[in-house]
């Protein structure tokens, strides 16, 4: 692939801090002309912030970035935009009250003069569109409200082709498409790499970049770990790449015996997964796999009565319950530590003490008033028992690390010993040092008898910590699995396209 | 359970913390708002009583304390409101609303009924907008802002426009209103009671740790269990409460229910109020100490304001002018970025 000297678009010594947590460290990486680069790596290895910082939305702290060989500081996605660099994003921004071709033109719409020519601009998708294939799956005329998630995603990626990209880089394009629209894609990709435009593909489907790429770069916990040309390595090869630490020392887990059953839900249906039938047994640690989308964070939402459940029943430590509100799941003993854990678990601006006592408040005070010391010894027993470090217990949360943040969030529901705890995503944005401590946490739950229901993505980690494996698929479960399953056969219930039955269970 | 809290021994070493000075504690406790305030505060006071020692004779410190009562009570609601990360300015409405009803109430049925006629009003009206806002979905300074208008209106149609009723002959009234006890006014009284309760109930009990929580993040607050919907009813509701009894005041003040006259304007007041004592208007961050620093300030401001002989119509370019520049003040130090719409 030696077809240009200067790469068209080269980071050199790349590191990124966010509040302490090192999410890029001295990444070094070329991308050429008329070749894909894939990139690859787990959820957390750093992909998503390399992809910010070339198209300007993140400033790296150390390193720089070049194109076409020369040095650039783009401090906005505008300029970056400008100078010819598009990155697609996973989540598709649409605009909903106006049509595709206002879409595909955001930011850069035709006109005579000042005025907008609605006419010239739907000629100008149509046109742009059919050029590159797509005439058959989007309609010029329709709302962006009106698009299916797929619609979606083949505009945002249209808009990124719109003026003279030299960079496009994909972050995971194919999740939301139909393998017609892949293949449409994959012809397009093609195209871009015969005019000499550099590609980035983010995906984990195996399947794709062997398909599409020249190059394969892998990152695990912020580092490059290495690149190799498509044709001279395997999918064993990228998968200890990705995985590489010894994962054995991480997951220490005494076999028990699970008791009784916790939670089971039968046939739950909500607006987003369909007839969801499992269980959690006291001491049992079930993990919920499957790719981003299958609607495991939804269920963990209708479970504690944050979203409806439309049927089917839930029934906990023996009592059929119904939920209309989180206060009720938090009374009936479930804890919940959802994903995104700054925007929907902290309070950023109060100190840990506020934070770690938020769901026990009730239980410390007398008369309304919150008894302080019960209070503080109840909160410096979780600091001290799951080492958050702090510098004092009133030190606003948002100054922590995400790994203390998350133990944080973690301590509150352990201050308020729920009989199920449901945590979504425990570990992402950690650094690895206290992922090892969450993993010991959640063990030592489970030791306690606390069923733990475990929403995560990093198949590792589900494979390391679960006593049994559920995976969803377009929000439904499509197999069961028990401990020590392999990654492959998760896989294969994760993303099978028909329902095939589970072998191993 | 009890296994979470067994940790390895040689862990749990305290970690240390560093040993600050008297000084530098004393003004973490306090805070930095409230020093700058305080500091604002004496230069103002400097200034005004080097020109005009008749500012530090207690009648005319007794004066100000008086004047504020008002827009103090008002203030301490907001406040509460502003935590929770809302916006409430119909209060001034409904204090003009209070001091109507308060006033043709007592005209039928006496002092006492017409005052809790008016506190009754005010929860209905606070009910209305708390209603409005969860279950309507409106955005809390629009729905306020239309109930702003609705509520005066209510207050000009049952009085005609008219001041109502004549309470200065009435004890209750004329005990609210120039009365003392301890030889203090009832009307500093009555601010310091509301302002104290105010206090504790934010500090030390659950609902006020849970109306900063609320403020500084629903998302998170609903998920751990807390039930927002109803603090946003009841917390405006009491807002309703406090505004109509701020009505009760003005009644009491100028001897006979006011629709508008004695009420209009002080929404910008409370709001510039709890945004000068360190209030962010996007919830979870303010105290009430520091909001009853900016109310006395702003009393100040405005006694000097006559003092110095100053054309009034200057006290609304002040507090407009104040309520843009401590709002400035606390978003820069928050840091966000300047693109688009602030939050």
């Amino acid at each position: 692939m030696e077809k240009n000297e200067i790469p068209v678009l080269s980071l050199t010594g790349v590191s990124k801090r966010f509040a302490g947590v090192r999410a890029l460290t001295d990444v070094s990486l070329d991308v050429r002309a008329g070749e894909v680069l894939a990139l690859m790596g787990e959820n957390g290895a750093g992909k998503s912030t390399l992809l910010r910082i070339v198209n300007g939305d993140h400033q790296p702290d150390e390193g720089h970035v070049e194109l076409d060989g020369v040095p650039v500081h783009h401090t906005s996605p505008a300029a970056a935009h400008h100078a010819g660099i598009r990155v697609i994003a996973q989540e598709p921004e649409i605009i909903p009250h106006v049509d595709v071709a206002e879409n595909v033109f955001a930011g850069a719409l035709p006109n005579r003069g000042r005025l907008f020519s609605r006419a010239a601009a739907r000629r100008q998708a149509r046109q742009f569109i059919a050029d590159l294939g797509f005439a058959d799956v989007i309609p010029v005329d329709a709302l962006g409200r009106q698009l299916s998630p797929a619609q979606r995603q083949i505009v945002e990626i249209l808009r990124g082709l719109t003026g003279k990209p030299r960079v496009v880089a994909f972050d995971e394009p194919t999740s939301s498409l139909s393998d017609h629209e892949v293949d449409i894609l994959f012809a397009l990709i093609d195209r871009l790499r015969a005019e000499g435009i550099a590609v980035v593909y983010v995906s984990h489907r195996m399947k794709e970049i062997f398909r599409i790429a020249d190059r394969i770069a892998v990152l695990r916990d912020g580092a490059l770990v290495g690149v190799r040309p498509a044709g001279e390595t395997s999918e064993d090869e990228l998968v200890r790449m990705m995985v590489g630490r010894d994962l054995d020392a991480m997951f220490q887990r005494t076999g028990h015996e699970p008791g009784e059953v916790v939670l089971s839900l039968e046939d739950v249906t909500t607006d987003d997964v369909s007839d969801v039938s499992l269980t959690v047994r006291q001491g049992e640690i079930v993990a919920l796999a499957g790719l981003v989308g299958a609607g495991r964070s939804e269920l963990a939402k209708a479970i504690v009565g944050d979203v409806p459940i439309r049927s089917g029943t839930m029934v906990l430590q023996g009592k059929r319950i119904r939920m209309k509100s989180p206060t009720d799941a938090v009374r009936a003993g479930i804890g919940f530590a959802p994903e995104e854990r700054k925007a929907e678990a902290l309070i950023l601006d109060r100190g840990v003490r506020d934070n770690v006592s938020l769901a026990s408040l009730r239980r410390l005070s007398k008369l309304r008033f919150v008894n302080q010391r019960a209070e503080r010894a109840l909160v410096s027993r979780f600091v001290d028992s799951l080492r958050i470090k702090a510098p004092s217990m009133e030190q606003h949360v948002r100054k922590l690390s995400g790994g203390n943040q998350q133990k944080v969030v973690l301590a509150r529901w352990l201050a308020r010993e729920p009989a199920l705890l449901i945590l979504d995503e425990p570990t992402r944005g950690v650094d690895v040092g206290a992922k090892a401590e969450i993993y010991g946490i959640i063990n030592r739950l489970a030791e306690s008898g606390t069923a733990l229901l475990i929403i995560s993505s990093e198949l590792p980690e589900v494979i390391g910590l679960a006593d049994r494996i559920v995976v969803m698929k377009d929000g439904r479960v499509s197999g069961e699995l028990p401990a020590r399953a392999t990654e492959e056969q998760i896989l294969a219930l994760a993303m099978s396209e028909n329902e095939i039955e589970e072998e191993a269970s | 359970m009890k296994a979470t809290a067994e940790a390895p021994e040689a862990e749990l070493a305290p970690q240390a913390v560093p040993r600050r000075s008297g000084v530098r504690r004393a003004l973490d406790a306090i805070g930095v708002q409230n020093v700058s305030l305080l500091i604002a505060l004496v230069a103002l006071v400097a200034l005004i009583g080097s020109k005009h020692s008749e500012f530090f004779l207690l009648s005319n410190i007794e004066v100000i304390g008086t004047a504020i009562a008002v827009m103090g009570l008002l203030a301490i609601v907001e406040t509460v409101v502003i935590l929770l990360g809302g916006l409430d300015i119909s209060v001034g409405s409904a204090a003009g609303l209070g001091s109507v009803v308060s006033a043709m109430v007592f005209t039928h049925s006496g002092a006492t009924l017409g005052i809790l006629a008016a506190l009754g009003v005010g929860l209905l009206a606070g009910l209305v907008n708390g209603v409005v806002i969860v279950y309507g979905r409106v955005n809390p300074v629009v729905a306020t802002l239309a109930t702003l208008a609705a509520y005066k209106g209510v207050a000009q149609l049952v009085s005609n426009g008219r001041a109502q009723g004549y309470t200065g002959t009435d004890a209750a009234f004329v005990f609210i209103a120039r009365g003392a006890i301890a030889g203090i006014p009832t009307l500093i009284w009555i601010l310091a009671i509301v302002a104290l309760i105010a206090h504790l109930v934010l500090r030390y009990t659950d609902l006020g740790r849970n109306i900063y929580a609320i403020g500084g993040n629903d998302t998170a607050a609903r998920l751990a269990g807390i039930n927002i919907n109803r603090y946003i009813l009841a917390v405006y509701a009491i807002a309703g409460v406090v505004a109509t009894l701020a009505g009760v005041l003005i009644t009491a003040r100028t001897g006979s229910g006011q629709p508008v006259s004695g009420s209009e304007g002080l929404e910008l007041q409370a709001v510039t109020a709890a945004a000068l004592g360190g209030c962010a208007l996007q919830g979870g961050r303010g105290t009430i100490a520091g909001t009853m620093l900016a109310v006395i300030m702003l009393g100040v401001l405005d006694n000097g304001i006559i003092l110095f002989g100053v054309n009034p119509f200057w006290q609304n370019v002040a507090r407009g002018a104040l309520l843009v520049i401590a709002v400035v003040i606390m978003q820069l130090r928050s840091g966000e970025r300047r693109v688009g719409m602030p939050t």
